[in-house]
């Protein structure tokens, strides 16, 4: 064994050969036990989600404010325990895996918070690199890599606090790949950036999808949806539909997702 | 030159700035995180309920700061089951253990004669009592809570910035919260007799919000805080030597003038136009 080479770092879980990137089997969760004023019976956030992504897809999951998007997004990163039900990764359970990026909101990120650019890539690395343990310097390599194939290795040495909306959202891209994520969960990525920055953004998700990295990402954005996605979730607590673009947002599923909500202009 | 040096002829002079420097490192460093992460009422909360431990080692001849450590430790995990397993919200739970403790530790203090003089150590410190033995103590102490900031600092790094992260790349977040927690109970026990309970969150969150106004980037920000520790510490000795006040008021009355001075500093440049990286006040 040669010393300074890492030997035993913690790379995560393996992945079985073969199995989907992600399969739901009869999931519910977010219990709330609590009888509220109103309501007749304790309800779950989500309920019976039976369904499978495969490598390399791309899934938008759409769905009302309330609808369990986020409820979905951590159960599958394994940060919440379904109550029911079984979710598989790669043909494990989600919480030994190290290769699941959840990119959150980017209102819910403090962005004065004293880190630079490179410092928040390089925080994707510490799965790899272990307790203890400090980046070594093929960590750096792979940031500067990571944000080189984002367009942002000018931003590397910036405050946090100093990025518009479209470099955030480039950044913790970055931190994905520097985490070398094969599943990509983004939770409205897309809000409040101009339509070029919608536009580079997806330039990136169409790069990583040649590495076969998969993507879910919640949107509000039903064209941006229909547009750029192999798939589409309408999501309202349960899977109301989980086809191609144009079947999926038919009238009758899209009434049933969103109830008299949508306005058609 | 002789107005630093004279006062260093006095043994216990040259102990109390030994002890204000050590505590202004190892406070002003794990201040960072306590501001960082808006713990701020957990820590003087924290520096409260340890009174009861450190009463009970002063009435049996034990050294406090193993009163305080039990205490501590013991507040840290039972803050964390509470938050953990009951409705109440933190805030309040963190109240209600922080004023009952509090509450017992007077109330066994008043058992004894003098009652007022030892009250007065506890609130507010006895930087001019430290004996050498608690200046090697602090030291130990305070060289383990740096060391362990050191060895986790990414992770902690991670937990403070993006708790979700830390969970999705599978670290162990209740551990390091518990370690956190730890970390403050020992910090306090460090800088109990430099400033005492009631005065406790000064030192370990004023240095680090000054700090948060000069620099970007944390481990930076870590150096300035500590750098402000210290010269509080040094200077508020100082200060007690010539003015003749209490010693730790006197470090906690240094650091609020830098933070003060730090404040005014930053506006005057923000109306001037020039770019300030870490505005956090605007963002409160």
């Amino acid at each position: 064994m040669t010393q300074g080479k890492r030997i035993a770092a913690p790379h995560g879980i393996a992945h079985e050969p073969g199995a989907p990137t992600l399969e739901m089997d009869d999931v519910w969760a977010g219990y709330n036990g609590r009888l509220t004023a109103g309501s007749a019976a304790p309800r779950h956030a989500l309920e019976a989600l039976t369904f499978r992504v495969e490598r390399g897809e791309r899934v938008a999951i759409v769905g009302p404010n309330g609808a369990g998007k986020s409820t979905l997004f951590k159960i599958i990163a394994g940060t919440l325990r379904p109550d029911r039900g079984r979710v598989t990764i790669f043909g494990h359970g989600p919480d030994g895996h190290i290769c699941i990026a959840y990119v959150p909101q980017r209102n819910l990120v403090d962005w004065n918070f004293p880190v630079t650019v490179e410092d928040v890539v390089m925080m994707g690395r510490i799965g790899q690199i272990g307790l203890l343990r400090r980046p070594g310097k093929s960590d750096w390599a792979t940031v500067r890599a990571a944000l080189g194939r984002v367009g942002a290795a000018g931003l590397a040495h910036k405050h946090i606090g100093e990025l518009s909306g479209g470099q955030q959202q480039r950044v913790f891209l970055a931190r994905a790949l520097a985490q070398e994520a094969e599943l990509l969960l983004l939770d409205e990525p897309l809000n409040g950036l101009d339509i070029p920055t919608q536009d580079a953004i997806m330039g990136i998700l169409d790069d990583l999808r040649r590495d076969g990295v998969t993507v879910l990402l919640a949107t509000h954005d039903l064209d941006m949806a229909a547009e750029r996605f192999d798939r589409i979730m309408l999501l309202n607590r349960r899977v109301v539909a989980f086809e191609s673009p144009a079947t999926a947002l038919r009238a009758e599923n899209l009434l049933h997702a969103y109830g008299g909500h949508l306005h058609h202009p | 030159m002789s107005f630093l040096l004279d006062p260093l002829q006095y043994d216990f002079i040259v102990r109390a700035l030994l002890a204000a420097a050590v505590v202004g490192v190892v406070c002003s460093v794990l201040g960072v995180y306590i501001v960082l992460r808006g713990m701020a009422f957990l820590g003087d909360a924290m520096a409260h309920t340890i009174l009861p431990g450190v009463v009970v080692a002063f009435l049996l001849g034990w050294p406090l700061a193993v009163g305080a450590l039990v205490m501590g430790v013991l507040t840290a995990l039972g803050i964390g089951a509470l938050t953990e397993r009951t409705s109440l919200k933190e805030d309040t739970a963190i109240g209600v253990i922080f004023a009952g403790f509090f509450a017992l530790g007077v109330a066994m203090l008043s058992l004894r004669g003098n009652y007022s003089i030892d009250l007065a150590h506890f609130l507010f410190g006895n930087l001019l009592g430290v004996s050498t033995s608690d200046l090697i103590l602090m030291a130990a102490l305070g060289f383990v809570v740096l060391a362990l900031i050191f060895l986790f600092y990414k992770e902690f790094l991670v937990l403070s910035f993006d708790p979700l992260l830390a969970a999705t790349l599978r670290l162990p977040a209740r551990f390091l919260n518990y370690l956190l927690l730890m970390l403050i109970a020992v910090t306090i026990v460090v800088a109990l007799q430099v400033v005492g309970v009631a005065l406790m969150l000064a030192i370990l969150v004023t240095p680090a919000a000054t700090a948060s106004f000069l620099t970007g980037r944390l481990p930076s920000m870590m150096a300035v805080s500590a750098a402000i520790g210290v010269f509080s510490g040094v200077a508020g000795v100082y200060a007690s030597y010539y003015l003749n006040i209490a010693s730790g008021p006197a470090v906690v009355l240094v650091a609020t003038a830098i933070f003060l001075l730090v404040l005014g500093l930053s506006v005057v440049r923000r109306r001037a136009g020039v770019a300030t990286v870490p505005a956090r006040l605007e963002a409160q």
